[in-house]
Formats: C-alpha cells, sequence, structure tokens
C-alpha cells in the first residue's frame, strides 16, 4: 500500500525532521481529497440543507445525501437507517437517552464512551470476555453493549457469534456495537453481524472530526423517540404538537455538520477504492513486523493477542509511559500515553497506563522501525 | 532531550527520601487518575519546621525526581515558606520548563507536600 502521498501532514517536518504519525487509534491523517472535497462545499455550495429551492441549497443537499448513500453502501446497509450525529460518543448517548434501558451488560473492554452513557443512565453489569455471556446476562437484561474491536488490546470481537449467544438468551435485547475501531480498518457487514445498532466516528476512518454515524434497525429508529428536538427534524409543527420525520432526519435536529458529512463521503470513496480487504491485509502485515520487532526491545510488553487490529498498547520495565511517549516526540515519533479511555480495562489488567502505537493506511514498516530505534534508546536511557 | 538530563535520571533512579518515616506526624496522598502517578508524603514536623520528610509511591520520571529532589529541598524549611512555593520553584529544581501535559506529573509531590502541612 503506496499512498503516503496522498497525506499532505506527512510531508511536514518539525524541528528539521519528519513525523512519524504513530496515533490513528486516536484520529486518522486526512487524504487531499477529503480535504479537497470540504473546501469544495466552503467555495462552491455554502447553503444550508433541505431550505432553500435555489441551486447551490439544493447542491448542498444532494451532497449531504449522497454521504448518506455512501456511508450505507460501505456498511452494507441502506441510507434511511444511517443517522448522523457528532461522533460515536453521541451515537451512544443518542442511544442511552432515547431508549433508556434499565439493565446494561457492556463488556470490560469498552471505551468510556460506551461505558459510562449505561452506568450513569441505567443500572451496568460488566462483561469479562473470558466467561460465559449468561454468567452476567439475564433474559432482563435490555441492551448489550459491546465494542467490535478494542482501541487498547486490539483484539476484534466475534460479533456474529456474541449476537447469536445473546439473542439466545434473551431475543429482546438490543446489541450496540462500537465500531469506532473496526469500520476504519476492516470491512465491516452490519447485516452480516446482525446487532440492533452500530456506532463509529468519521475522524478515525479519514474524515473530518465532528461528524459521527449511528447505524439502526430501521423498525427500531421508527419507534424511538428522538435525541434531540428543533428544526430539521419535523414535519409540522402546530402550536400544540409536531409531527416528526421519519428516520433518519428525525434524529438530526439542527443544521447539521454539512461540510464534515460531505468530507466524510470522501473518506468513504477514498477507503472504498483502496478496498478494505487491501486495509485489512496491509495492517495485518504490519502487525506480525511489529510483533517480530518488538522482541528487539528488551523489557517490552503489550498487551492482547496477537491477531488483532493494528494498536498496540505496552509497558516497559522501569520506564513510565508517559516518558516513553515524551522522549519518542522529541524524535517527532507519536504515540499516546495514558490509559486511552479505557479505565477499567487498564484496572481489569492491573496496569495503571500504557503507550500505544497505532497504525493505519499510510503507515509503514519504516514508522515502526523508528518506533523500535526510538524505544531502544529510552531502554538504555533508563537501565 | 534536555527535560531528561542526567540528574533527573539520577533521581528517578535513585531517589532520595524514598520510603516510610517511623516518626511522621502527618500525612498524605496525591494522584492523578489519568496516568497513575501516586505520591505518599510522611513529614515529622516540629516547630513548624519539616524535622524530616520520606516519599513513596510510583509515576513517570518528571513525577518522581520532582519527588525527590522537592524532600530535599524542603527538609529543615518552615511550613510558611512551604505554602510559597509554585511550579516556579519546580521548575528551577528540575532544571528545565515543562509543557502544559507535564506540569501536573511535576506538581503532584508539591501539592501533596503543601496539603500535609497546610493547617499545622
Ligand atoms: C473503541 C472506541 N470507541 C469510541 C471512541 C470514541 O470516539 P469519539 O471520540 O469520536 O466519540 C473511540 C475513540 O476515541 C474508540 O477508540
Amino acid at each position: 500500500m503506496n499512498v503516503r502521498a496522498d497525506f499532505p501532514q506527512l510531508t511536514r517536518f518539525i524541528n528539521g525532521k519528519p513525523i512519524v504519525y504513530l496515533d490513528s487509534t486516536a484520529t486518522s491523517l486526512k487524504p487531499r481529497s477529503v480535504i479537497d472535497k470540504i473546501n469544495e462545499y466552503y467555495t462552491q455550495y455554502t447553503a444550508n440543507v433541505f431550505r432553500g429551492i435555489y441551486t447551490t441549497s439544493e447542491e448542498a443537499t444532494s451532497e449531504y445525501e449522497k454521504a448518506r448513500e455512501k456511508v450505507a453502501t460501505f456498511i452494507h446497509a441502506t441510507p434511511h437507517e444511517i443517522v448522523f450525529t457528532r461522533s460515536t460518543t453521541e451515537s451512544l448517548n443518542l442511544l442511552a437517552y432515547s431508549l433508556h434501558p434499565k439493565e446494561v451488560v457492556a463488556s470490560i473492554l469498552e471505551h468510556h464512551s460506551n461505558f459510562v452513557p449505561w452506568q450513569q443512565l441505567s443500572y451496568l453489569t460488566v462483561w469479562d470476555p473470558e466467561k460465559p455471556i449468561d454468567s452476567v446476562m439475564t433474559n432482563k437484561t435490555d441492551i448489550f453493549a459491546i465494542t467490535a474491536v478494542s482501541n487498547v488490546t486490539g483484539i476484534i470481537m466475534p460479533i456474529k457469534d456474541i449476537v447469536r449467544t445473546v439473542k439466545g438468551i434473551n431475543p429482546k435485547c438490543l446489541i450496540v456495537v462500537d465500531a469506532a475501531q473496526a469500520v476504519p480498518h476492516m470491512p465491516v457487514d452490519v447485516a452480516d453481524w446482525g446487532a440492533d445498532f452500530v456506532a463509529f466516528s468519521s475522524h478515525k476512518m479519514l474524515g473530518p472530526t465532528g461528524v459521527g454515524v449511528l447505524w439502526g434497525r430501521r423498525q427500531l429508529l421508527e419507534e424511538m423517540k428522538p435525541f434531540n428536538y428543533g428544526g430539521e427534524m419535523i414535519s409540522e409543527v402546530h402550536v400544540d404538537r409536531t409531527v416528526f420525520k421519519e428516520p433518519p432526519h428525525k434524529f438530526e435536529a439542527g443544521t447539521p455538520h454539512i461540510a464534515g458529512v460531505i468530507g466524510l463521503g470522501a473518506a468513504v470513496d477514498y477507503l472504498t477504492k483502496l478496498g478494505m480487504d487491501n486495509v485489512r491485509k496491509h495492517e495485518e502485515e504490519l502487525v506480525s513486523y511489529a510483533i517480530k520487532k518488538f522482541k528487539e526491545v528488551r523489557g517490552l510488553r503489550f498487551v492482547g493477542p496477537d491477531i488483532r487490529s493494528g494498536v498496540f498498547a505496552f509497558t516497559m520495565e522501569k520506564v513510565h509511559p508517559h516518558d516513553i511517549a515524551q522522549i519518542l516526540n522529541e524524535d517527532n515519533i507519536f504515540v499516546r500515553a495514558g490509559n486511552h479511555c479505557a479505565m477499567p480495562l487498564h484496572e481489569h489488567l492491573g496496569i495503571v497506563a500504557t503507550a500505544r502505537a497505532s497504525f493505519y493506511v499510510y503507515t509503514t514498516k519504516e514508522d515502526i522501525d523508528a518506533l523500535i530505534l526510538g524505544l531502544q534508546k529510552i531502554q538504555k536511557l533508563f537501565s | 532531550m534536555d527535560l531528561y538530563r542526567e540528574e533527573i535520571l539520577d533521581h528517578y533512579k535513585h531517589p532520595r527520601n524514598f520510603g516510610h518515616l517511623s516518626g511522621a506526624n502527618i500525612t498524605s496522598e496525591e494522584m492523578n487518575p489519568s496516568c497513575g502517578d501516586r505520591v505518599m508524603i510522611e513529614i515529622a514536623v516540629s516547630d513548624q519546621e519539616i524535622a524530616d520528610i520520606r516519599f513513596s509511591g510510583q509515576g513517570c520520571a518528571i513525577n518522581q525526581a520532582s519527588a525527590s529532589m522537592l524532600t530535599e529541598k524542603v527538609k529543615g524549611m518552615k511550613i510558611s515558606d512551604i505554602m510559597k512555593l509554585t511550579l516556579y520553584d519546580v521548575e528551577k529544581l528540575l532544571g528545565t520548563t515543562l509543557t502544559p501535559s507535564r506540569v501536573k506529573c511535576a506538581l503532584l509531590p508539591l501539592e501533596a507536600i503543601q496539603k500535609a502541612v497546610y493547617g499545622q
């Protein structure tokens, strides 16, 4: 995969040195085509959507809805099941507030965004994936919340099997999949998964920040109450009552992030052209290479399995993750340190913090070599 | 790489005043849950002065070096003077200025010491 020339930020030098970006799990870099597409909206057809009868408003509306179709095709869904939100976090909050479940089971792997809303608004029980699901789930469980890929261990969860098991215990239990780390990195087919809701973010899949996606089964979206009330989401407003639009627009109150959604459409085009099978294959290669190279760093331990998505949270003997990240930064190697919004998982693993390096389509073996060299330097400094 | 000067690494690898103090009459603990830095302070106060001090806990190099250097500095100091110490003094001890993301690491030990002696 040779795409580095498409990413303007990769040509940047800081203090006379190129940058090695290893934090794509937090957010991805953006290709030129996405930046250009956003620019196109702002320079060619800036107008509000669904409101104007004039040309540019119709262009904006058409591009906005085209993006919805692209996203739908990308995950094997239909466009009216695609709701645009601000982020994965907002998609999940929308569900928590609109569905108001009483009892929720979430896995210990969850990012805070698929954990805290349930904990705060429902009665939350935690599932340890090493244990059978029926050890925590009952026929009273309203929601089963599960990440498709962990942003810490990189583990790829068998969503289809989990859905089958959960529905076997309680067919009425709704399954919410956090796909923030899945949709950007591997082929995802929501129909095949069989879950009820799937959430992900534009900014982790080459698109702009400020846009999230919620996929939901049509019938469920129809039955659910809106999350926000206001303009764009209504079809009739009278002094005494309001008739809402059909989904997905029922859930998109107010002027949306029009440029952002259109930019996401361009990101989907870009990924589609690369082919998600190729994206996954590229990451698989990087993962095996990294696992081999990590052995050359004394005292390094990464958490999670060998078969995984392109993300490694790791610790080094005698060196705190903060120090790892800061010293790597001296060489423009950008990794993250902390608990990566997964504090329950870190507590469960008995680690306070980890450093994390993550890969994407533009990551190369040379980036991993630079990381290894940096880590060896740190190892020497601290021994 | 001046943040990781020899002196800071030396304090990190061989912290001064590390451990417990049997004659301590005040203790305190501060932590930063986001990165797991944790500092416990044990102090023997007599006559409005710090007679002796120990620290324990875990953290990054900046955090631990700051604790080690600070405990050396405050030994024998008047409590009223300790309350006047700021980030500026900590940066002077570390011999460097800190980026915003690291200020919390460096200040944690000072916060723990000030919290312990406050009102004594
Ligand atoms: C697995 C996972 N879920 C949810 C999120 C939250 O995404 P966002 O911050 O875009 O809402 C992230 C990323 O931060 C993530 O990695």
